[in-house]
């Protein structure tokens, strides 16, 4: 039992929370700012794919990073805009984003690589010892890069919400829009920027799945954007909440295949890879009536 | 909303619909040979070209074909289990000579398709008959005794472990892969009788061949508990496998083609499922007007299945257990070795 607390399952349980944890603070912008955000998928598969592509064309992993986190940006920015300025209904413009980032990036491998379904391998970031000790993990870990970015990210979230001048304006544009902009606020560009800023982080996630992997492949987010929004949900839009949920969703995979190697394909094997999404369900099923939505999410200033 | 902003709109939703049913075409230029008009298609599995493995193989063969006897093939990439029949479908209607899945996930779309279209020829890699055993008259069912082959390999990593620890990691949990997982077990512990054989799955749904962020926290996870070998028959699943070994100071078995370039250095040695072989040989009896449906199994007698022990690749195995490991290979060709395969 000794391998299930350890420095190996902290430093996996970092590791495979990074990307949800990101895109669930992504989603807390996005929302909190008042603009329904299921397109969280659609950012992590864009970002994942730019990323690579780039970082191919240019050899370089900090020039790949930096045009991952602009094209989720951007991506998020072309939701904002469909929704504020188009008036298209924010969950309708999501799924149309969404089905053009898994079919994009298909056909932009295809087109770059000569392969819909994986880009040849990039060098990305190596930082840190090899070695099977945890401490090596923990190490090579703590020394990423993207990661490191990521942290920063999710830390600052909940500061520039509660106290800056920017979140302010966001919470006041998602509870009460219309109240907001009576007040001289000037909403839709509030909610760009909010979304501007939801779509870089989100794009840190997408970035470290593909840089983890040292490189992309088709669908690789495998629905861990709509895994966040549920967190967003229970956390009751609270980004340092949201981030908990994910690190625990993080910490019950990680120990979910610690299981099922002790295990040794018994009987509860089947059972134990459950284990995460049983423990989703659970917190849903706790936490569904208590969480309450931004009361302007969906509603216009006008 | 202004005119033009909804025409944009529009017209951005319309291309996000398009794109999506669009499935990834390729045509092959056309070839010259006297085997020219032979038209063959192609259907990847999950994975895909450019998977390093199982798909690669495959499309080695058909690529031979091509070159060799000038027929004109055509590949297709689903990106999903609603295209795969599509895609099948898509090839028979347009009259080819011969469609070929690719994995046994095509088992139940072959036997649809090919009884929509009885005069066309089929292949299935890995098929899997159903539960009455009958394979339709027009499909060639093309099976691989890949325990032998894992066999092999789990008797390189018994032979060379040096914590007495190895690992397996298989993509979907199905008796498919039980075989490759059966006869590792039974290889490692033919020549290390007291080492243990960590275990593990990606998934149970298809997209568990193609995780790599799982596979590297399976691979994480067994290298921690000790392993210092890991072997895998899971797609590009595996490819996380190997990141997880090379990260660790661990080495990685490749699976179906030589995976050496996946991760050099890390890839001491592949298990060699000669997929190619198997295409090309199909498409040759086709081509020459002989092709005969049913069950057609290659093992390590036919050549079908080995691991790589020769050239660069290999030179991280010692040459003891080179020569140990040939004289088990001529024993499973000899029928003295009977390898279980569940």
């Amino acid at each position: 039992m000794s391998s299930i607390f350890s420095l190996t399952m902290v430093a996996e349980t970092l590791r495979i929370a990074v990307p949800y944890a990101c895109a669930a603070v992504a989603g807390v912008w996005a929302e909190r700012s008042g603009i329904i955000q299921i397109g969280l998928e659609g950012i992590l598969l864009t970002s994942a794919f730019v990323s690579v592509a780039v970082a191919v064309a240019s050899g370089s992993a900090v020039l790949g990073l930096v045009a991952g986190v602009a094209a989720g940006a951007a991506f998020s920015l072309f939701h904002a805009v469909l929704v504020e300025r188009a008036r298209i209904d924010a969950v309708v413009s999501g799924i149309a984003l969404n089905l053009l980032a898994f079919a994009g990036t298909r056909m932009s491998l295809r087109g770059l690589f000569g392969s819909a379904s994986n880009s040849p391998s990039i060098e990305a970031f190596r930082f840190g010892p090899t070695g099977s000790r945890g401490v090596d993990l923990l190490a090579r870990v703590l020394l990423d890069p993207v990661t490191i970015l990521a942290v920063l990210a999710t830390a600052a979230t909940p500061f520039l919400l509660a106290r800056t001048r920017l979140g302010l304006r966001t919470r006041a544009a998602g509870e009460n829009p219309a109240a907001a902009a009576m007040s001289g606020v000037n909403v839709p560009r509030v909610r760009y920027t909010a979304l501007l800023i939801s779509g870089a982080i989100c794009a840190l996630g997408g970035v470290h799945l593909a840089f983890d992997q040292h490189r992309f492949e088709s669908g690789m987010s495998n629905g861990r954007g709509f895994i966040a929004l549920a967190a967003v949900v229970v956390s009751g839009w609270r980004a340092e909440r949201a981030v908990l949920a994910c690190l625990a969703f993080g910490a019950l995979e990680a120990l979910q295949i610690v299981l099922q190697d002790q295990a040794n394909r018994s009987a509860g094997a089947d059972l134990i890879q459950l284990l995460p999404y049983v423990a989703t369900l659970l917190v849903l099923g706790f936490a569904a009536g208590r969480a309450a939505a931004p009361r302007g999410l969906g509603k216009h200033a006008d | 909303m202004s005119l033009p902003l909804r025409r944009a709109v529009v017209a951005t939703f319309l291309l996000a619909g398009l794109t999506a049913l669009l499935p990834a075409r390729h045509e092959e230029p056309s070839g010259k040979g006297a085997y020219a008009r032979v038209r063959v298609g192609l259907v990847f599995d999950v994975g895909g070209r450019g998977d390093k493995s199982f798909n690669d193989a495959a499309f080695e063969g058909i690529s031979r074909a091509a070159r060799e006897l000038g027929v004109t093939t055509e590949v297709l990439e689903p990106s999903g289990a609603e295209d795969r029949e599509a895609a099948m479908r898509l090839f028979a209607a347009r009259g080819f000579d011969l469609v070929i899945g690719v994995g046994f996930i095509f088992s139940s779309d072959v036997n649809v398709v090919s009884a929509a279209f009885p005069k066309t020829n089929f292949a299935c890699i890995d098929y899997s008959p159903r539960p009455d055993g009958v394979i339709p008259p027009n499909v060639a069912a093309l099976a691989f005794r890949e325990e032998e082959g894992s066999f092999l390999v789990g008797a390189v990593a018994g032979l060379m472990t040096k914590t007495g620890h190895v690992g397996f990691v298989g993509g979907m949990d199905i008796p498919l892969i039980h075989k490759f997982e059966a006869g590792y077990r039974a290889g490692v512990h033919e020549v290390c009788p007291t080492c243990a054989v960590h275990v593990a799955y990606a998934g149970s749904t298809p997209e568990a061949f193609r995780d790599p962020v799982k596979g590297k926290a399976l691979a994480v996870s067994q290298i921690s508990a000790g392993a210092d070998i890991v072997y895998h028959a899971a797609g590009t699943t595996g490819h996380g496998v190997f990141e997880a070994a090379r990260d660790m100071g661990a080495k990685g078995i490749g699976v179906d083609s030589d995976q050496y370039d996946e991760m050099p250095g890390t890839v001491i040695t592949s298990m060699i499922k000669r997929g190619d072989v198997a295409v090309f040989d199909t498409i040759v009896s086709v081509a020459k007007g002989e092709f005969k449906g049913g069950l057609r199994s290659f093992g390590v007698a036919e050549d079908g299945v080995g691991y790589l022990s020769e050239g660069p690749h290999a030179a991280a195995i010692p040459a003891a257990v080179k020569a140990r490991v040939a004289e088990l290979s001529a024993r499973i060709a000899r029928g003295e070795i009977k390898i279980p395969a569940r």
